[in-house]
């Protein structure tokens, strides 16, 4: 079903070189409870960096500081270049967020046409054709399944054409075996890109991430990131990676605890 | 549709039966309530009368209800688009409702004329409220990630401002401009017969009020009988228009986020 495209003719020619995230000092507080305190945090460019940790711990918010979309109280937010990321960042969520009443094209485009761009139509097609929806380009997403729309929503990202990618638990809300292909589609499709995803799922991780860290405590630690061996995606199931998971796990369950988890 | 059809020809069924059977009970007087049989009958006695009446109320309601929303959807906008307009506009939409249309109807029709004008003015001043607010309503509860997303798309420049009300926060406010315009078409007869009432030389409240003064109260309950047509008929055509051009307004948001 899905067409083999090598992900680099979906890149435009002029694509820029990767550029990595530098996080350095941030202080961003809720209501007085400080989420992050001099918070740094770095990703090496072209790399997939996975975010682990308990509900609430601060990972939607850390990428929502990166995204530009909450400012920091203090600290510095850029890329590894020195500029600023704004403009540079495309955002995917666990919810597709896909305009109900546009096309799974016209969705795509979205973008283009709120920068007053004129819209790319040969490329949104070559985008969705890469994500194996070439015959439902003009379905509205209550035509489509939660898999096809979280496709939609993938190539919609990738039509930024933007060198920094945040996903928030981008396939959280989808059945095991639908999740599986998607995170082995992204894999392809993000070669080359430097990308922050937030997941709850340490297998995801596992399979998708050049480096992992677990964020936990309040304000929040970063643990050391760990930099599971070979090429993504990986299988989870290879012993080293189980060795790994069940380290993750254990580090998941301190990290609960000190964040005040419930047992 | 078709269930619904039903059901409504059921239930008016079953008024008329009530209403007869009132009639048979209680035998009051025909001018003061006369059974549906006298009703029908006059119906098609003065069938020519009731028409040429109906026309004209029919298209002071459709004039009030073109102006109505329109104006109702530029107040909206206005409102929305311009920070300070919301100071100073919104207290004034509340203070026009606040004032009873009853009230100001004399002034109307002393200003606009026993003719059409001051009855279609009547008629856009009930409806645009409606209109407005909840057009308004529909422009303020954008879905917040959606705005999040088109941030990070296109930035916070003025023209991003604008591409994203275009492309997002008008179309995603349509479903409530509908639920205001199904409002709208429900109350603007009451603007249209109140404007009659105070001074016109046609149109059914006219007719009504001329029946009444001569006990032709058979005749006023065949002046009420197409009113209410006219009102249900414009109601279900609103309702079906807005259903076939917004297919997207019983599809639910996204799933919210835990």
């Amino acid at each position: 079903m899905i067409m083999v495209v090598a992900a680099s003719a979906l890149h435009s020619p002029s694509a820029p070189a990767p550029v990595g995230i530098v996080v350095h000092g941030a202080l961003l507080a809720y209501d007085g409870v400080r989420l992050f305190d001099n918070l740094s945090f770095e990703v090496a460019p072209g790399h997939i960096a996975c975010l682990l940790g308990p509900s609430g711990v601060g990972k939607s918010s850390l990428l929502r500081l990166i995204a530009g979309l909450t400012g920091a109280a203090s600290g510095v937010v850029r890329g590894s270049d020195g500029v600023p990321l704004t403009g540079r960042v495309a955002y995917m969520d666990q919810r597709d967020l896909l305009l109900p009443w546009a096309s799974a094209l016209d969705n795509v485009l979205l973008g283009s046409r709120l920068r007053g761009e004129t819209p790319d139509r040969a490329r949104a097609r070559d985008l969705l054709t890469a994500v194996g929806l070439a015959d439902r380009m003009d379905a509205r997403p209550k035509a489509l399944s939660g898999g096809q729309r979280q496709r939609v929503a993938l190539a919609r990202t990738l039509a930024e054409d933007r060198p920094v990618i945040l996903m928030d638990e981008p396939f959280s809300s989808l059945d095991a075996l639908t999740r599986s292909r998607l995170q082995e589609l992204a894999a392809r499709l993000l070669v080359g890109k430097t990308v922050l995803l937030v997941t709850h799922d340490p297998l995801e991780a596992l399979r998708l991430g050049d480096a992992i860290h677990v964020m936990a405590g309040r304000p929040v630690e970063l643990g050391p990131a760990m930099a599971p061996p070979g090429l993504t995606p990986r299988d989870p199931t290879e012993p080293h990676l189980v060795q790994l998971h069940r380290g993750i796990l254990s580090t998941l369950r301190a990290a609960d605890a000190a964040t005040g988890g419930q047992p | 549709m078709i269930g619904g059809l039903f059901r409504l020809l059921l239930v008016a069924l079953g008024l008329v039966l009530l209403w007869q059977v009132i009639v048979w009970v209680a035998a009051p007087p025909p001018f003061i309530l006369p059974g549906p049989l006298a009703t029908a009958n006059a119906l098609i006695n003065r069938f020519d009368l009731l028409m040429q009446n109906a026309a004209v109320t029919l298209a002071e309601i459709l004039l009030g209800l073109v102006f109505g929303t329109l104006l109702g959807i530029a107040g909206a906008l206005a409102v929305i688009a311009f920070a300070p307009a919301r100071r100073w506009l919104l207290p004034l939409l509340i203070a026009s409702q606040a004032v009873p249309v009853f009230a100001i109807a004399p002034l109307l029709v002393l200003w606009l004329g026993y003719g059409m004008a001051s009855k279609v003015a009547m008629a856009t001043l009930i409806i645009f409220f409606p209109v407005t607010a909840s057009f308004l309503d529909g422009l303020r509860r954008t879905e917040g990630s959606w705005l999040d997303l088109a941030q990070t798309m296109a930035g916070t420049s003025t023209s991003a401002r604008l591409a994203t009300m275009r492309h997002i926060r008008i179309p995603a406010a349509l479903p409530a401009l509908a639920s205001g315009l199904r409002v709208a078409a429900a109350v603007a007869p009451i603007g249209a017969v109140v404007g009659e009432w105070v001074g016109s030389g046609a149109g059914l409240g006219y007719l009504m009020l001329q029946a009444n003064a001569r006990m032709q109260v058979d005749l006023m309950f065949a002046a009420l009988f197409i009113l209410a047509l006219i009102a249900l008929a414009l109601f279900y055509v609103v309702d079906a228009a807005s259903r076939a051009l917004i297919p997207w307004q019983d599809d639910s948001l996204p799933v919210s986020k835990e």
